[in-house]
């Protein structure tokens, strides 16, 4: 009943308090709609980088030499480490891991749709940190500002090794351009297979984007979907040119007057397909997410049930 | 484009700061790292090069397969805490192989394999992707599937156990290049064993079917335990863990490794090399 009656000043409070764009941090009071909003956001990174080690996580055992191998062995378990800072956030919040894993399995959250597209080849890992990692910068950096504290700290960290993954990315397809014609090959098939899909990350066009109004005003989100998709292309063409390869849009053209590249629009027929579940692997990754879950429910098991005897051997 | 990230330059946070900068030079680390670069590979007086590079070589297969196998845990672990724990030491393993190899290749060049004039692909690289299953050296413990969590921890236990002991006596070697991989190689070796031993201590005292579990695959790995050698220092240490776990020492016959693999080895390198062999010219 009390807080009923101070709701409006604590209201007030988190209103300035985002205006200022000061964080808002776990013990603060926030509107509901903004909590859930912050773990449904938090909850759909986490997952992303969690369903995201399986596309390259499977090259691991084919990466061509050892010195690729440990890159890519490195990266992977990096995501693994983004996953757990992300699900800590949303425990900041009272939500569990085990929870979101649960919803996740159950189809009830999503992840990132990019990866329902399979990775075909070893330039794929390339394209991946590249683009992938790429686009998933654009749309991440503004988010180390973001007003929930505990995913603004997550994501100064998550910022700074993706940043790494992409250059690693790059470098991986740089050194194939250096290497043999089917290299090469590998490497432009593997990018014009990405770049729809790497453009379709940043969401559907502002005007079909429904959250990002609100998403704005509590500052969770820094930037509109068109905003970040405009300045990712700014930002991977001359990478594309440097590199050797051509990314398949033919309306992709500098414009003077606007200062910024022009470009086709992905096909978005295709995008809320891949997001409704018909992608190429969505079925697959939640598969391989289930059953890493239920074969390790024994090994979680043992654990608690280790610590809980522990707890009790310990004297008063 | 500068000016794109311009407006983030005040932000103590920007992961764009550095991105555009230098566009045409960014990438970095293009040419191939020698792991011996820097190193006098010089094989030193009264040690036999051959048998030195055959040793590097049986110790760097150790450590390249059970790494693959370990990387095969990679987003299937139990949890988050143990697929990132796994990784390490499956990287730590791949990082011993690398410099085992190459100090192989360096003290005895004709163990390596023979590739098209002109390829780029460095020693160490050419002894792990373009050997055949029969010229592998690593014992069979290594390349047996991975069963459930439970054998990984059990084989990992084993396996570090017995090489930390050797790594010690290593770190004496004669050769000042194995002596370094001994060394850099302790602490890694017993940070695997006190993962393995911690979980194998959980396991034990876990639930019934934990337990179970455990000492099932116990049997499956100390099967093969003879296959490291006899070593004091390293029986000593796993009689503890037991001990302290409640865990008897299973009573199961060795197998035999007569042929020297197992038939698991021959499908591991398949999809290890497949890559690789498809491009023996290629630059990676």
């Amino acid at each position: 009943m009390s807080s009923a009656v101070a709701e409006p000043e604590l209201a007030a409070q988190f209103e300035a308090t985002v205006r200022r764009k000061d964080r808002i941090e776990p013990r603060d009071w926030m509107p509901d709609a903004y909590r859930k909003t912050v773990v449904r956001q938090v909850a759909q990174h986490a997952h992303s980088e969690i369903i995201g080690m399986q596309p390259e996580g499977a090259w691991i055992g084919r990466a061509p030499s050892l010195r690729r191998k440990a890159t890519l062995l490195a990266k992977v378990q990096d995501e693994a480490g983004h996953g757990l800072y992300l699900y800590s956030a949303t425990e900041t919040l009272g939500v569990s891991r085990q929870h979101l894993t649960e919803m996740l399995i159950a189809g009830k959250q999503k992840y990132s749709s990019i990866f329902n597209y399979p990775a075909l080849s070893y330039a794929d890992v390339g394209t991946i940190g590249w683009l992938v990692d790429g686009a998933a910068i654009c749309n991440q950096v503004p988010l180390c500002r973001t007003s929930y504290g505990p995913y603004g700290r997550a994501m100064i960290r998550i910022c700074k090794e993706e940043s790494f993954h992409q250059r690693q990315g790059y470098e991986l397809l740089m050194t194939m351009m250096r290497g043999t014609d089917e290299q090469r090959a590998m490497v432009q098939e593997s990018v014009d297979r990405f770049w729809w899909p790497a453009l379709m990350m940043f969401g559907p066009p502002d005007d079909a984007s429904p959250n990002t109004e609100q998403s704005m005003a509590w500052g969770i989100k820094t930037h509109t979907n068109d905003e970040l998709r405009q300045r990712f292309v700014d930002m991977t063409v001359p990478q594309a040119e440097a590199l050797g390869v051509t990314l398949p849009d033919p309306d992709l053209v500098w414009n003077e007057e606007r200062g910024a590249h022009d470009f086709g629009q992905p096909d978005w027929d295709e995008f809320w397909d891949v997001v409704k579940g018909s992608g190429p692997c969505n079925a697959q990754r939640i598969a391989h997410r289930k059953r890493a879950w239920d074969e390790g429910a024994w090994v979680r098991e043992a654990a608690v049930a280790f610590a809980n005897a522990n707890d009790e051997e310990v004297p008063a | 484009m500068a000016e794109v990230h311009t407006h983030e330059a005040d932000d103590h946070d920007s992961a764009y700061a550095g991105l555009l900068v230098n566009d045409a030079h960014w990438a970095f680390g293009t040419d191939f790292e020698d792991p011996l670069a820097g190193v006098d590979t010089t094989v030193p007086e009264g040690v036999d090069a051959q048998e030195l590079a055959a040793y590097c070589l049986q110790l760097g297969d150790d450590a390249l397969i059970l790494s693959q196998r370990l990387s095969e845990w990679c987003s299937r672990a139990p949890d988050l805490e143990e697929d990132i724990a796994l990784a390490n030491i499956a990287l730590d393993l791949l990082g011993q192989a690398r410099l085992l190899l190459a100090r192989a290749a360096a003290a005895d060049p004709s163990l390596v394999p023979a590739l098209p004039e002109g390829s780029p692909v460095p020693p160490e690289d050419a002894l792990a992707f373009f050997r055949s299953d029969r010229e592998f050296r690593n014992v069979c413990l290594v390349e047996l599937p991975n069963g459930d969590f439970a054998e990984t921890i059990c084989r990992v236990l084993v396996f570090s156990t017995y090489r930390l002991a050797l790594f010690q006596r290593l770190t004496a070697h004669p050769d000042a290049v194995l002596r370094a991989v001994a060394v850099k190689g302790l602490k890694e070796l017993a940070y695997h064993r006190d993962f393995a031993g911690r979980w194998f201590l959980t396991l034990a005292r876990g639930t019934e079917e934990s337990r179970r579990r455990l000492e099932a695959a116990l049997a499956q790995v100390w099967a093969y335990r003879h296959e490291l050698g006899d070593d004091q220092d390293a029986e000593v240490v796993l009689e503890q863990v037991l001990a302290t776990s409640g865990v008897a020492a299973p009573g199961v016959r060795p197998v035999s490794t007569v042929g020297g693999h197992t038939e698991h080895l021959s499908r591991l390198l398949a999809e290890m090399q497949v890559v690789a062999r498809a491009h023996p010219m290629g630059l990676w």
